[in-house]
């Protein structure tokens, strides 16, 4: 039976009680592109399988629950969030903990950090920022095929706001925790606006955490603008629990001479789709799309990437990588597409894959699109196991054949996890994938939950 | 530089299509359009038996239910089914029994096209069915081969003298409800080819059947179904040209091919149809579904294909690795030139447990052509020790025409190992340098360096065929390379 | 009771894909001892040394292989390496993401396990680091990257020869080592094997070539000849074949029912 129509419904009982719900207190900014988005959600509906993009991911797990709440619940206490600390605390680091995507004692200013960035919410973007989200708010968030990015802008109502004004460099990464407590089972969308302007630089952390046992499903969207050589760098880190969804759509929108570069690392959760979509927009851009996933039990971790090539002269490579265990399930779905006058385009995308089990599944689906003569691009995709002879080699130094395949696992993984420009990062990112690889749960330090 | 370069690809992609004119022949056409009326016209003219005609029949009412298929990527124009000729045939009394009662005029076309039917002008190797239009017309050295117990004939032939085979494997790989075109095909095809080798039996010479479309307005249907029973090897070889015509024809075929424990099939296709002129008039549209099943232990099937021709090509000749240890094999090159459209490769549907499975696509565009690579990989979960390397390299040639690749690979068997490879590139100038350095023009450079990227596909075609595949690649791409 | 022998192979035979490659090989080797094995390509030099240390490509079908006493033959790879055999393999492998300095950590603390002794320190660890890695002269741009990761065939040699003077093997099997190598690096190497080696380390060197023995100078040279050895002699034996070839012992050496039988016709 087709779960869908149910939830559709439940969406637009939330849509219809706007008035006194999402509308109430968002900007105007924002909500006047509600009503289209919503039709637009209705038209498109949920992904389903025959959606190529979602060929190989069924979102019913997590789309088809029952939430108790359609829509995140504002948090009254967030003492919870304070004492959380992320184990990446060594970290030097700008940080700030979001709960339910909402900010931390309903103080919704800006702050301006040293060198001259902004950090803050959406809601008060919109009334400090006016003309600037204007510019850019629901501008790079364009897919024509998948509802659940007007959903997003149809029904979100707050999220992070990043904007590093001409020329402005802060070199600690900010880091934001976002953190997921309740009490009850939600659905929450959060919609997040990063601006890098001319010549600023920026690195931002994400981590995703379910701190509480309910079920979870989240739809995140968020519009990066980088503007000319100008520097932009997200990390996320993916730990959330087997009852929760996560779905992240992030639109990477470059102008010349631009830098910018995306790494998902997907330790756990239960149903992860993070579509990532760089758009090269002007000459001598690059970008990089990274991802890792560590997958078993029933969990299904999806990676979308599209790396647009619309002007000339630039480069851009996909490097994703995935190991499954038990009963994981995987996909990957890249494309590299070059524009017609696109030309002297590097484009360059890898897909490589371990399955451990024998009721594992992998599916993969690495894809060019080519318009112009002048390029260079390359794909591969592997699925299979380790490396025989690097493992007898390991063997043969006297390394014990658990510790060696742990070995080689870990080395597939740092092959993501080194492009991290960052290096305290790298290593705490390097020491959570040992951990998880060893079984042992590389969950928060000061994460209650025993999940499985 | 560039642009001496760009004025050569010029010349040598604007090569014509050699194979354009057009036999005068009295022709048997049934009126345009497609009903039950006409699906039982075409069989009554075969003679068919009641079972031939209800599989038709069902195949018509199935296919009225479906829609022509928009995933591939190819800007298909509208096509008017009402607006073609189901059936045409050269007129001529009844099969001729020789040579000697073939119309003079066939035999002309035939041998114009390189394809001589008189058998002492035949190279020795080489059995001929030859297709013109709805009809075979002549089979060669069918008695030779029948001394070895194989059948080699025309469809119609088959249905009517080997009933209970046709009856045990028709629809056995490709089911009538296929898709759009296969089910098109399943309801109006016309003839093609019948072959059979029994256990044991190595067919001591290349099959080959040679389509031609003649008559104007009119589809081209037909059906081919290949079967090697156990522990039997056969190489079979398809070639077509059609002439130059400013509509579009259309050519929608099915080939199946079974091989049982241990048995061998190579299938090897040069396919020229007209491609359109310069400017994109005219052409066939060549959609054409091709499968094969390894359906015993250790069997081997290998398609070769290389496309030259037709305005759109849409094919994907498959395997399906039942038995174990059973190979499928794909090699392809598919060149687009002008505004030639080719969305093509395979599906290899690994099933049986060391299953191997190799794929080599080389797709050359230049002109305004469009050439797409879509491929799939299966491995199910009993599909233990399955193995596939796939290569798929795109060759650019202008700065107009355009290559994607599109592989699925769905992988559901830990012991499995799937490898995928592609390469998108132009012809480097640093290697056109090296040769212009040993004093190789740029144009001879440029036909070396397609020639080897083409190579090993064309290593896999039997000798007389590779030959004919390096020249018709050369002419194809003439007045294109730069 | 402890047998005068490190390693006694005896009527060994192997076979690859049901192919029998080593066909009936005897071979004793004392502490202290260096043995060189010389054969023409496809021998079978390769798989001894993979059968010595326990690689599955070939199947032992008979004989025996007893290490300082102990069946080899039962042992898993790893603890064939910790009793102290070490193979510099013909080919290294590139393992990407695995860094040289946590290979070598792991590699040593397992055997100090082994042996019953406590890991590394740190700091003591990166000092033998250092410290090998001026005795073979291999760069520590190297030893920063992952397990051969872009070396050139002589760095990954280099690299082998590093490894064994970290691991300190007691019997070292070098399977043409001196291949890939300028006239330096052969020096450098070559002279490193014998720095690294104790007066009780045993060496068993296969190679083409008299140049790597002219350094390593051997006490015993066999010919390796189509799975079995078929002559074996001291260092003069290297000299004659390096001057002759092998055809003289193929004449020899063949007498097996295929080449009888073809002979005749
Ligand atoms: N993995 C394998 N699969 C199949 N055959 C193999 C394999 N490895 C080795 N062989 C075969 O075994 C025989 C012996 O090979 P081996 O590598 O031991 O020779 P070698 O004496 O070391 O030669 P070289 O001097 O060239 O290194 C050869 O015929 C080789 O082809
Ligand atoms: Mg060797």
């Amino acid at each position: 039976m087709d779960y869908r129509p149910e939830v559709i419904e439940r969406l637009t009982e939330l849509w219809e009680g706007r008035d006194k719900g999402i509308l109430k207190g968002s900007p105007e900014l924002y909500n006047r592109y509600r009503a289209e988005a919503f039709t637009e959600f209705l038209r498109l509906g949920i992904p389903d399988r025959k959606n190529e993009a979602y060929k190989y991911t069924n979102l019913e797990k997590s789309f088809g629950y029952r939430y108790e709440k359609y829509f995140s619940p504002r948090p009254d206490d967030f003492r919870e969030a304070e004492r959380f600390h992320c184990e990446v605390e060594d970290l030097d680091v700008w940080n700030m903990v979001l709960l339910n995507g909402f900010f931390p004692r309903g103080d919704e200013g800006l702050a301006m950090l040293p060198g001259g960035i902004w950090v803050g919410s959406m809601r008060a973007a919109a009334k400090q920022f006016p003309s600037l989200v204007e510019k850019h708010y629901n501008r790079y968030a364009q897919n024509e095929k998948d509802g659940l990015v007007p959903l997003n802008t149809a029904l979100a109502t707050d999220g992070l706001f990043l904007y590093a004004p001409k020329n402005t460099v802060y070199t600690k990464p900010i880091q934001i925790v976002n953190l997921l407590h309740t009490t009850q089972d939600i659905f929450s969308q959060d919609r997040n606006l990063v601006v890098v302007e001319e010549g600023a630089q920026m690195s931002l952390l994400v981590c995703d955490h379910a701190i509480s046992p309910q079920h979870y499903l989240t739809n995140t969207v968020t519009e990066v603008y980088v503007g000319r050589n100008a520097r932009f760098e997200i990390i996320r880190v993916q730990n959330q629990h087997n009852d929760s969804g996560k779905i992240t759509h992030t639109f990477i929108h470059q102008e010349r001479d631009s830098y910018a570069s995306s790494n998902n690392i997907t330790l756990h959760g239960g149903l992860v789709r993070n579509a990532t979509w760089h758009r090269l927009n002007g000459e001598n851009a690059e970008t990089h799309s990274y991802g890792l996933f560590l997958a078993d039990k029933h969990q299904h971790i999806a990676n979308f990437v599209k790396v647009d090539h619309a002007a000339p002269n630039c480069n851009s490579t996909q490097l994703f990588k995935g190991v499954l265990d038990e009963n994981a399930t995987g996909a990957f779905n890249g494309r590299i597409m070059v524009h017609k006058d696109a030309q002297k385009t590097n484009a360059y995308q890898s897909n490589n894959n371990i399955i451990l089990s024998d009721t594992a599944r992998m599916d993969t689906k690495p894809q060019l699109e080519i318009y112009a003569d002048d390029v260079k691009c390359s794909h591969g995709a592997t699925v299979g196991q380790l490396d025989e002879n690097a493992l007898f080699y390991l063997r043969s130094r006297g390394i014990d054949a658990r510790e060696a395949k742990l070995m080689l696992m870990f080395g597939f993984a740092h092959d993501v996890i080194k492009n991290i420009s960052i290096e305290a990062l790298r290593e705490r990112i390097d020491h959570l994938v040992l951990q998880r690889l060893r079984g042992e749960l590389s969950r928060c330090a000061s994460c209650a939950i025993q999940c499985n | 530089m560039e642009n001496d370069q760009d004025k050569l690809l010029g010349e040598v992609t604007s090569g014509e299509y050699k194979y354009g004119f057009v036999t005068d022949i009295e022709t048997e056409v049934i009126p345009k359009g497609l009903n039950e009326d006409v699906i039982r016209v075409i069989s009554a003219k075969k003679e068919e038996p009641e079972w031939m005609l209800e599989f038709r029949l069902k195949a018509f009412r199935h296919w009225q239910t479906m829609k022509l298929p928009k995933w591939a990527h190819l800007n298909i124009p509208e096509i008017d089914f009402q607006d073609i000729i189901y059936y045409a045939a050269p007129k001529q009394k009844k099969r001729p029994d020789s040579l000697d009662d073939v119309d003079p005029e066939l035999l002309k076309t035939f041998d114009k096209l390189g394809i001589p039917l008189e058998e002492q002008k035949r190279l020795t190797g080489v059995a001929v069915d030859a297709v013109m239009d709805s009809v075979s017309v002549k089979t060669t050295f069918r008695e030779t081969l029948a001394e070895m117990g194989i059948i080699f004939c025309s469809f119609s032939e088959a249905v009517k003298e080997h009933p209970s085979l046709v009856q045990k494997y028709l629809a056995s790989v490709v089911p009538y409800t296929d898709n759009f075109f296969a089910t098109l095909n399943s309801a109006v095809f016309s003839d093609g080819s019948f072959c059979y080798i029994p256990k044991g039996v190595r067919c001591p010479m290349e099959l080959s059947t040679y389509f031609r479309i003649n008559a104007s307005n009119t589809g081209q249907f037909e059906r081919t179904l290949l079967i090697a029973d156990e522990e039997a090897y056969v190489s079979y070889l398809e070639g077509c040209t059609a002439p130059m015509r400013d509509e579009h024809q259309l050519h929608a075929a099915v080939v199946e091919i079974v091989a049982e424990r241990g048995a061998e099939v190579k299938y090897s296709t040069v396919q020229n149809w007209y491609p359109g002129d310069k400017d994109g008039k005219g052409g066939i549209f060549n959609f054409v579904t091709k499968r094969g099943i390894c359906k015993g232990d250790d069997s081997k099937i290998s398609w070769t294909q290389v496309e030259t021709g037709s305005a759109i090509t849409w094919k994907y000749p498959s395997c399906i690795l039942r038995g174990n240890n059973s190979t499928g094999e794909f090699y392809s090159v598919a060149v687009t030139n002008n505004y030639q459209q080719a969305d093509t490769g395979t599906k290899m549907i690994h099933i049986g447990r060391n299953t191997r499975s190799t794929i080599v696509s080389k797709g050359i565009s230049a002109g305004f052509g469009q050439n797409s690579y879509r491929g799939l990989v299966k491995v199910l979960g009993k599909a233990e020790g399955a193995r596939n390397f796939s290569q798929c390299d795109s060759l650019l040639l202008g700065d107009k025409c355009g290559a994607h690749t599109f592989p699925y690979i769905e992988v559901d068997n830990p012991s499995a190992i799937v490898e995928h490879e592609a390469t998108t590139s132009r012809i480097g100038e640093d290697q056109i340098f090296y040769c212009n350095q040993r004093g190789i023009s740029t144009e001879d450079a440029i036909g070396l360096i397609v020639n080897g990227y083409a190579r090993e596909v064309i290593n896999k075609l039997p000798m007389e065929f590779a030959v004919e595949a390096q020249k018709l690649l050369q002419i194809s791409l003439e007045g294109s390379v730069g | 009771m402890q047998s005068e022998f490190l390693l006694q192979i005896k009527d060994l035979k192997a076979s690859i894909d049901n192919k029998e490659i080593l066909r009936g090989l005897t071979l004793e080797v004392k502490p202290g001892e260096i043995h060189a094995i010389m054969g023409p390509n496809g021998s079978g030099k390769s798989t001894l040394a993979n059968v010595l240390t326990g690689r599955e490509i070939a199947t032992v079908t008979a004989g025996t292989v007893t290490f300082e006493g102990k069946n080899l033959l039962e042992m898993s790879p790893e603890d064939r390496a910790r009793e102290g055999i070490f193979l510099s393999f013909q080919y290294p492998i590139e393992i990407p993401g695995v860094s040289m300095v946590n290979f070598m950590k792991t590699a040593i603390n397992e055997q100090r396990k082994h042996r019953g002794l406590e890991p590394l320190s740190a700091s003591e660890f990166l000092r033998q680091m250092r410290e090998k890695k001026e005795l073979v002269e291999i760069d520590s741009a190297l030893t920063n990257r992952s397990v051969n990761e872009g070396f050139s065939g002589g760095e990954k040699k280099k690299n082998e020869i590093f490894q064994m003077a970290m691991l300190e093997p007691r019997l070292a099997l070098l399977d043409e080592t001196d291949s890939g190598l300028d006239i330096d690096a052969l020096r450098i190497v070559a002279n490193g094997v014998n720095k690294i080696r104790r007066p009780d380390t045993s060496v068993i060197v296969i190679t083409h070539y008299q140049r790597l023995l002219d350094y390593i100078v051997p006490d015993y040279v066999h010919v390796l000849y189509d799975g079995r050895i078929v002559r074996s002699g001291g260092p003069e034996l290297a000299l004659k074949l390096e001057e002759r070839g092998y055809d003289w012992i193929r004449k020899e050496a063949d007498v097996s029912e295929e080449t009888w039988t073809t002979d005749r016709k």
